[in-house]
C-alpha cells in the first residue's frame, strides 16, 4: 500500500460567503514528519479541524490511508487511527492527569464501554499510562486534576493524550504554543520520541521547532498551499520568503 | 492499593451490618417506615447522580423513569395478587427496573443527543408529556386515584409475605445495598470514567474514539434502570402508585436531594436523600412550614456550600483526622456551631411566629417547643431577633478565630515542612 497517510484534494471550506480554505492539495507520506506553517489567520487550525472532522468540508476530498473520511464523525476517524491535539488545551479538567491518559487509551485498548471490569485491573492500560506520564514528565503530578495543572503541564498532557494510544497518524496543533525556551526544547525531544515511526502532521509557529523536526514543510497562506518541500527548499523558495519568512527573518 | 480496597470492603460490610441491626434500635413502625422511605430515596438519588454527577446531565424529569417503573411494578403486584402472574414479590423491583430500562431506551435516544440546556429542556418536556399521558390514559394509570395493590400475596421468597413493615424494611434495605454497590462499581469501570470524561469535556471525547451521544445514552439508560428499581420499591412500600410519582414535584425533589447532598461525591446523594426525606416525613409532621425550611436549606446550601454536605465533610475530614489541626481549629468550629444553632433557632421562631400571625392574627395564643405565649407571637419574635443578633455576632467571632487558627497552622507547616500532600499517585488510582 503506497497511499499517503493523509491526502487532501481540493479541500475547500467556506463560512457563509467567506472562503477560509481555498482548494488545498496536500499529501503526507507514511512515516513522514510534516509541518504546516503560515501567517496568523492562514487557516492552519481550520485545516486540522477539517481533517479531524471537528468541522465539515464544503468541497473536496480527505483521505486517510487511501480511504475517504469525508462525512465521518470525529470518533469514527479516531478509530481509523488518527489522533489529534488542540491548540487551546482541551483536557478533562476534573479527571486526574493519569485518568486523562487512561481515557485516551481505553478505546484502542479494546475496553470501549466495559462496565464489568475495574479500571484499576486493566494492566496494559495502567502500564501504558504510567509510561506516558513518565515520558511527559508528570509522574509526580499524576493524581492532580488536569484543570489544576500549570499551563505547560497541560500542554504536555495534551501531547501525551494525543500520542498515548499509539495512533498511526498524529496531528499536533501548535504543541509548543506559549511554552518557554527550555520547555519548548523538552517538548521537541518528546514529540520526536513519541512520534517515532508514525506519521506526524503539525502546525507550528516556532521556526526552530519546524526546521528541527519536520522532514517536509507546507506553507499555507490565505487558505491555499503556496509551497511544499524539504526545509532547505522552503528556505530557498522566494515566494515563501516574501509571504512568510521575510517577516520573521528580516 | 490493597489496603484501600480492603478498607472499602469493610465499609460496605459495616453498612450492611448497620442496615441489618437498625430495626432493633428503632422502636416504632413510623421510624421503620421513615427508614424505608430514606432507602428508596437513596436508590433514586444515586441513580440521578449517575446522570448529573457522573455524566454531567441536568435532568428535570427523572421521576418519569421511577414513576413508570412504579406503575409497571404495581400492575405486576396486582396481577400476582389476582393469581394471573406467578412472580415473587421479592423480585418485583426488577420489573420496575426493566420498565425504567425500556423507557430509558425510548426517551434517552432523543434526549441525549446534546447535553447542557437542550438536554435539560427535553427532560422537562418529557416529564410534562408523561405526566399528562398518565392522566389521559386512566385505563392503565388509574387517573387521579392511581393504581393500588396489596403486597401481601403470599408469594414472596422463603415464605416472607411482607405483611409487616419490618419485612418490607429488610427487602428495601437489601435492594438498596445491592443497587448502591452496583452503582459504586460502575464509577470504577472504564464506562464510568468515560461518563466523567463526557461530563468534563464532551468535544474531546470524540477525538479519543468515543461517540458522545452513545456514551450519554448509555449513562441515561443505566440511570433510568436504577430509577425504575427505586420506583418498584416505592410501589411495594406504598402499595399505590399515582400521578405524583411521575410528576415534576418528584423530579424536583430528587434534584434538590442531590444538590443538597453534593453531586461531586458518591456519598452526596445518600446524605441528601436522608436530609430531604427526614424533612418530608419527620419535620412535616411537626410543622406546616416544612416546605419553607426545605427551600431555605436549598438556598443556603447553594449560596454557601455549592458542593453540598459531602464537600463540606470532605473539607472538614482532614481537620478531624489530624490531632494538631483539631486542637487549633476545634474551638472556633465549636463556637461557630453554637452560632449556627442560635441562627437556626431564630429562623425557626421567626418562621413559626410569622406563619402563626398570617394564619391567626396578632393576638391569638402561640405555641412553640411546648411553651405558649398567651399574648400572641410578638414576644416570640423579639426572642427571635435577639437570637439572630447573638447568632450573627458569635458566627463572626468564630470566623475570625478560625482564620487566626488557620494562619497559625500555615506558619507551622512552613516552618516544619508541609506533610506530603500529593501522596503516592499509584495509591490514589487503586
Amino acid at each position: 500500500m503506497n497511499a499517503p497517510a493523509i491526502e487532501l484534494k481540493g479541500v475547500t471550506k467556506s463560512f457563509g460567503a467567506t472562503e477560509i480554505i481555498r482548494g488545498v492539495d496536500l499529501a503526507v507520506q507514511r512515516g513522514e514528519r510534516h509541518a504546516v506553517i503560515g501567517p496568523n489567520g492562514a487557516g492552519k487550525s481550520t485545516l486540522f479541524h477539517l481533517i479531524s472532522a471537528r468541522i465539515t468540508v464544503s468541497a473536496g476530498d480527505i483521505r486517510l490511508n487511501g480511504e475517504s473520511v469525508v462525512g465521518l464523525a470525529p470518533h469514527q476517524i479516531s478509530r481509523r487511527g488518527l489522533s489529534r491535539s488542540f491548540q487551546i488545551t482541551n483536557v478533562f479538567p476534573r479527571l486526574s492527569a493519569f485518568d486523562n491518559l487512561r481515557c485516551s487509551l481505553l478505546w484502542r485498548g479494546g475496553h470501549g464501554h466495559s462496565f464489568w471490569r475495574r479500571l484499576a485491573g486493566l494492566d496494559s492500560v495502567n502500564e501504558r499510562a504510567s509510561e506516558v506520564i513518565e515520558d511527559i514528565g508528570l509522574a509526580a503530578r499524576a493524581a492532580v486534576p488536569a484543570g489544576m495543572l500549570s499551563y505547560a503541564e497541560q500542554r504536555a498532557l495534551e501531547i501525551g493524550m494525543t500520542v498515548a494510544a499509539g495512533a498511526e497518524v498524529i496531528l499536533l496543533d501548535e504543541p509548543t504554543a506559549g511554552m518557554s525556551r527550555s520547555e519548548t526544547g523538552a517538548a521537541i525531544d518528546l514529540i520526536r520520541k513519541l512520534s517515532d515511526g508514525r506519521t506526524l502532521l503539525m502546525v507550528e509557529h516556532d521556526m526552530d521547532v519546524v526546521f528541527g523536526l519536520a522532514d517536509r514543510i507546507s506553507v499555507l497562506v490565505r487558505g491555499a498551499v503556496i509551497a511544499t518541500g524539504t526545509p532547505e527548499e522552503i528556505r530557498a523558495n522566494p515566494a515563501v520568503q516574501e509571504a512568510y519568512l521575510g517577516k520573521a527573518h528580516a | 492499593m490493597h489496603a484501600t480496597t480492603q478498607s472499602r470492603h469493610w465499609i460496605w460490610i459495616a453498612v450492611a451490618a448497620g442496615m441489618l441491626l437498625l430495626p432493633l434500635g428503632l422502636g416504632s413502625d413510623f421510624a421503620l417506615s421513615v427508614c424505608t422511605k430514606i432507602f428508596i430515596a437513596i436508590v433514586f438519588a444515586l441513580s440521578y447522580n449517575l446522570l448529573l454527577g457522573q455524566g454531567g446531565m441536568l435532568s428535570f424529569g427523572h421521576a418519569v423513569y421511577s414513576g413508570l417503573g412504579g406503575y409497571f411494578a404495581i400492575h405486576a403486584l396486582a396481577a400476582i395478587g389476582a393469581g394471573s402472574l406467578s412472580f415473587p414479590v421479592t423480585l418485583l423491583p426488577l420489573i420496575g427496573g426493566l420498565a425504567g430500562l425500556a423507557f430509558g431506551l425510548l426517551f434517552g435516544y432523543v434526549s441525549t443527543g446534546r447535553a447542557g440546556t437542550p438536554f435539560a429542556m427535553i427532560s422537562l418536556g418529557l416529564g410534562e408529556l408523561v405526566a399528562a399521558s398518565v392522566l389521559m390514559l386512566p385505563a392503565f394509570f388509574g387517573g387521579e386515584a392511581g393504581v393500588a395493590a396489596n403486597r401481601v400475596t403470599g408469594s414472596g421468597l422463603f415464605g416472607i409475605d411482607y405483611g409487616s413493615q419490618r419485612e418490607v424494611y429488610y427487602l428495601v434495605a437489601a435492594w438498596t445495598l445491592a443497587c448502591a454497590a452496583l452503582m459504586y462499581w460502575l464509577t470504577h469501570t472504564p464506562f464510568g470514567r468515560m461518563a466523567n470524561a463526557v461530563r468534563d469535556n464532551a468535544e474531546r471525547v470524540g477525538f479519543i474514539g468515543y461517540s458522545t451521544h452513545l456514551l450519554r445514552y448509555q449513562v441515561l439508560v443505566v440511570s433510568a434502570t436504577f430509577a425504575g428499581v427505586a420506583g418498584g420499591l416505592a410501589a411495594i412500600n406504598n402499595e399505590i402508585v399515582s400521578v405524583e410519582a411521575v410528576g415534576a414535584h418528584a423530579s424536583g425533589a430528587v434534584l434538590l436531594m442531590v444538590f443538597i447532598g453534593g453531586a461531586g461525591h458518591f456519598l452526596g446523594p445518600v446524605i441528601g436523600a436522608v436530609v430531604v426525606t427526614l424533612l418530608q416525613t419527620v419535620v412535616s409532621s411537626y410543622t406546616h412550614a416544612w416546605l419553607f425550611y426545605f427551600g431555605l436549606l436549598f438556598l443556603v446550601m447553594v449560596l454557601f456550600a455549592p458542593g453540598g454536605f459531602a464537600s463540606l465533610l470532605a473539607t472538614l475530614l482532614p481537620t478531624l483526622c489530624s490531632r494538631r489541626q483539631l486542637r487549633l481549629l476545634a474551638p472556633g468550629y465549636l463556637i461557630g456551631l453554637g452560632g449556627l444553632a442560635l441562627l437556626l433557632l431564630a429562623t425557626v421562631i421567626g418562621v413559626e411566629a410569622g406563619y402563626h400571625i398570617a394564619g391567626h392574627g396578632m393576638g391569638a395564643t402561640f405555641r412553640l417547643f411546648g411553651r405558649s405565649f398567651d399574648s400572641g407571637a410578638l414576644p416570640a419574635l423579639a426572642v427571635a431577633a435577639a437570637a439572630l443578633l447573638g447568632g450573627i455576632l458569635i458566627w463572626r467571632y468564630a470566623l475570625d478565630r478560625t482564620a487566626d487558627a488557620r494562619a497559625v497552622l500555615g506558619t507551622q507547616e512552613l516552618m516544619h515542612g508541609r506533610p506530603h500532600a500529593a501522596g503516592n499517585a499509584k495509591a490514589e488510582h487503586a
